[in-house]
């Protein structure tokens, strides 16, 4: 048993990558979908696009690219169902290189299964570089950074974005990111042209800013897939993160047996030498 | 300011127009702490219960029109910001407002006249000004004070303390050293932070001839990291062993970056890894491939999410503001010395101020908190 | 000269940005705005010197056939195909840029990003220890955290563990992480302050 437990505090990284592997393959091959409690930051987005009347408008920042694309894009995919849904309309951008073509076939995906017209329902500005410089100059004119719009339409031309100045003419900003243009959104734009900004964040970079949401610097916090899936729970409608949540969920025990078998062995070593 | 005044002759005036028969009033102003291209307005109910539809905004620069729409909204509001670019300061602007209610329309006397203009000082934000104003003092006052010649202690941070050791290592080991000034550009803090401790680290490579390995994400950051190992080179007497190749570009993408750095690790197996500056989700991908590489890792950042990361994986790790403290650590310079000072004692009067704020509001005062918001 | 030249306009920028935060008028916005302007422009042309340094670099191992030097072709060969496919104008409705983008650089990305669950899952192995008592704190804490933020851990401990997850989320880690922040904060404010006061010249090699 000692020879067994001394093997295993030694045991081989790749054995468990390979473990991890197992983990996330099998539920994906049999999805199961457990409910998901929905938490009050989560529920503050939801009401936040819930609380858009009919012709509204917000814009929906979507900084990421194909990397974080498992744990973003459920979330930015309820997002805009939920304002179609509400008949609001939405202006896109993107301020992570990577992301743009992405982040362009996401809004198409959404807006063709909806049947949403462009420059009508919906806008997307594309990428400029500079994320911060960007947010501050859309504070006085959206057009300073973006003179036309991801096609090379000139702004004015379509009538989504005909009487848009900067952020007064939004309802909120809604900024699903997952770098640190999440810092700049809140300190070059919330808190210098003072607007109702609300976030999705990766699961990992969510701990970071429950102390803005504590302060109201931010109106609420959509954490990662857990987010997505509780959105999704509040929305009624898709079930991609709720699935995958399922998937976490194996994860994460195995990463608890892991530190659990890696402290038996431990105190076992330890009595050894003692 | 004197225009304001002219103007306020007229304005009493509108003000004393004849109201509607419930004393209904629409009142402009300039809005304040603002760059001077909006007026707020705000008006009363038409009558006691009476239910609005809407209500329709019309602005002018006459008190006799004509009127321009400006804004339809809705029955409930009782403000409106009109905000335009289009508004010229010092130009007088009239208002009038429309209430869509069942019986008809009901018309507001008119408001103005109102004169935007922009301000040079944000009441909104005193506070910070204060803060800054005293921190800038403090810290002055305190440089002075070293270098006055008083000795000022600062605690031992065991990640700068084992950067000769690391170095020492790998020259023993005839291994490079990795040096990543993090992935995030120049001008940030933990940029600048990065760069002094690589001028410390390039100056002992230099000295021990060992080989210092530099890439970057931003060429803003290699151009600067290229200068500061030259100028180290210099200070320690080998110009010639300074190699500009080994500090370069390799992408500004996170994660191909990782990659790269990552396949450098394995190839390279530096005896030492320095990641310092400001780092995202690559860190534990990076710290753990440095470890399988069976590489001495400091870590320092200012990014708290990044930091357990480290910790579990690397063997030093400079956490927050450990990070900006190393250059004035390593240089033992009062100057520096005393801007760290001066950064103590302001935190130990955030502390105080904190402490006064939650005993103010666990007695039900918000006196402390009112005295400390800031308005935007 | 040198030295001052630097140190001046270090100190005039950084005074006049500072300034500027606390003036709303119009003129102080346009300083604003134009150093912005300058940031982006100085911005795109660093790219130019970054992929002069990244040919030179992978150019050099090749010459010299350094180890693994066949990768630099991959990589000088990425670059200009890249390049090349952003401006060959699309001849269908997705061009060859988003061929390249949807089918290598989106896996790619995607599977680097993914490593990350296999090195947790190892370094977590590794470093949780229950060594001493605040180990087995921050052990205890991570178990919580872990299983409270996903639904098998809400269904085997009937919200018990989303509670204690969401507790230590918005308290300890709240608290923690208000007071790194007001250290970080005053830490860059300082050298902020060195760096306008021309004290810290480390960004300009020291000089």
């Amino acid at each position: 048993m000692r020879g067994f437990l001394a093997k295993v505090s030694q045991l081989d990284r790749r054995v468990i990558f390979l473990l991890m592997a197992v983990a996330v393959i099998i539920p994906l091959l049999f999805p199961a979908k457990l409910s998901v409690k929905v938490t009050p930051e989560s529920k503050k987005v939801f009401d936040l696009v819930e609380s858009l009347q009919p012709g509204d408008l917000f814009l929906l920042d979507m900084d990421y690219g194909p990397d974080t694309m498992a744990e973003l894009e459920p979330m930015t995919y309820a997002i805009m169902r939920h304002a179609h849904r509400r008949g609001a309309r939405l202006i896109c951008m993107c301020l992570a290189a990577t992301g743009v073509s992405l982040i362009e076939s996401e809004i198409r995906t959404v807006a063709e299964e909806r049947g949403m017209e462009y420059g009508r329902d919906y806008g997307y500005l594309g990428y400029r570089p500079y994320p911060a410089a960007v947010i501050l100059s859309m504070g006085q004119d959206i057009r300073q950074s973006f003179p036309i719009d991801y096609y090379g339409t000139r702004l004015d031309s379509l009538p989504i974005f005909r009487n848009v100045k900067n952020y007064r003419d939004f309802k909120f900003v809604l900024s699903v990111n997952a770098t640190s243009g999440v810092d700049a959104w809140i300190m070059y734009g919330k808190e210098r042209y003072n607007f109702p900004l609300a976030i999705g964040v990766t699961a990992v970079m969510a701990a970071d800013y429950y102390n803005y949401l504590q302060s109201g610097q931010i109106v609420g916090i959509l954490g990662g897939l857990k987010g997505a899936a509780e959105y999704e729970t509040l929305l009624g409608e898709g079930e991609r993160a709720t699935i995958w949540m399922n998937i976490q969920s194996i994860c994460h025990l195995l990463i608890v047996v892991l530190i659990i078998i890696g402290n038996i062995a431990f105190m076992a070593g330890k009595k050894d030498q003692s | 300011m004197l225009r304001s005044w002219l103007y306020l002759g007229p304005l009493l005036f509108a003000l004393s127009l004849p109201r509607g028969a419930y004393g209904q009033t629409l009142t402009a102003a300039d809005t304040p702490n603002d760059h001077g291209k909006s007026i707020t307005l705000s008006w009363t109910n038409p009558g006691p219960g009476t239910h609005v539809d809407q209500f329709n905004l019309f602005r002018s620069i006459s008190s006799i029109g004509p009127f321009e729409s400006t804004a339809v909204l809705k029955g409930e509001a009782h403000e409106y910001v009109d905000a335009c670019e289009d508004l010229t300061n010092g130009t007088p602007y009239y208002y009038k407002i429309i209430a869509r209610i069942e019986s008809g329309d009901f018309e507001y006397p008119v408001a103005g006249p109102v004169v935007p203009e922009g301000q040079w000082f944000h009441t909104g934000k005193t506070v910070v000004l204060v803060f800054a104003v005293a921190f800038s003092f403090l810290v002055l006052l305190m440089i002075q004070r070293a270098r006055e010649g008083r000795e000022l202690y600062v605690r031992p941070i065991a990640g700068i303390d084992a950067v000769d050791e690391a170095i020492g290592r790998a020259t023993e080991m005839g291994r490079p050293i990795l040096f990543i000034p993090g992935i995030s550009e120049a001008s940030e803090v933990a940029t600048i932070a990065a760069f002094t401790i690589l001028g410390r680290v390039a100056q002992r490579t230099a000295e021990y001839q060992t080989r210092l390995v530099v890439p970057n994400v931003y060429a803003t950051v290699m151009i600067i990291a290229q200068e500061v190992v030259k100028s180290a080179y210099l200070n320690a007497g080998r110009p010639d062993a300074y190699d500009e190749k080994d500090i370069f570009y390799v992408t500004s993408e996170q994660f191909p970056f990782t990659a790269a750095v990552n396949g450098l690790m394995l190839r390279e197996k530096p005896a030492t890894n320095f990641y310092l500056g400001k780092f995202y989700a690559e860190s534990l991908i990076l710290a753990e491939t440095g470890f399988q590489a069976g590489s001495m890792q400091i870590a320092g950042t200012d990014e708290l999410t990044q930091i357990p990361f480290f910790v579990a994986a690397c063997d030093y790790t400079l956490m927050g503001e450990e990070l900006y403290a190393a250059s004035a650590y390593l240089s033992k310079d009062p100057l520096q010395l005393g801007t760290l000072k001066g950064q103590d004692i302001a935190k130990l009067i955030i502390v105080l101020v904190l402490l006064l704020g939650i005993i103010a509001t666990t007695f039900g005062s918000d006196i402390v908190t009112k005295l400390l918001s800031i308005r935007l | 000269m040198k030295k001052q030249l630097p140190v001046f306009l270090t100190f005039i920028c950084a005074f006049l940005l500072t300034v500027q935060y606390f003036v709303p008028h119009r003129s102080f916005e346009q300083i604003y705005e134009v150093s912005n302007i300058w940031l982006q422009i100085i911005g795109v042309f660093s790219i130019f010197l970054g992929i002069t340094s990244l040919v030179t670099m992978h150019v050099r191992k090749i010459r010299h056939r350094q180890r693994q030097w066949q990768y630099s072709f991959i990589t000088l060969g990425g670059l200009f195909a890249m390049v090349a496919a952003g401006l060959i104008p699309a001849l269908e409705q997705r061009g060859s840029y988003e061929w390249l983008y949807d089918h290598i650089l989106n896996p790619i990305s995607a599977t680097m990003f993914s490593l990350l669950a296999f090195f947790i899952a190892s370094a977590a192995f590794r470093a949780f220890r229950a060594r001493s008592a605040i180990a087995t704190i921050l052990l205890l804490a991570a178990v919580f955290v872990m299983l409270g933020r996903v639904p098998l851990g809400d269904r085997m401990s009937h919200g018990l563990f989303p509670a204690i997850a969401d507790w230590l989320l918005n308290v300890p880690n709240v608290a923690a992480k208000r007071a790194i922040l007001i250290g970080v904060g005053l830490g860059e404010a300082s050298m902020a302050l060195r760096v306008m006061l021309g004290i810290e010249r480390s960004y300009m090699a020291g000089e």
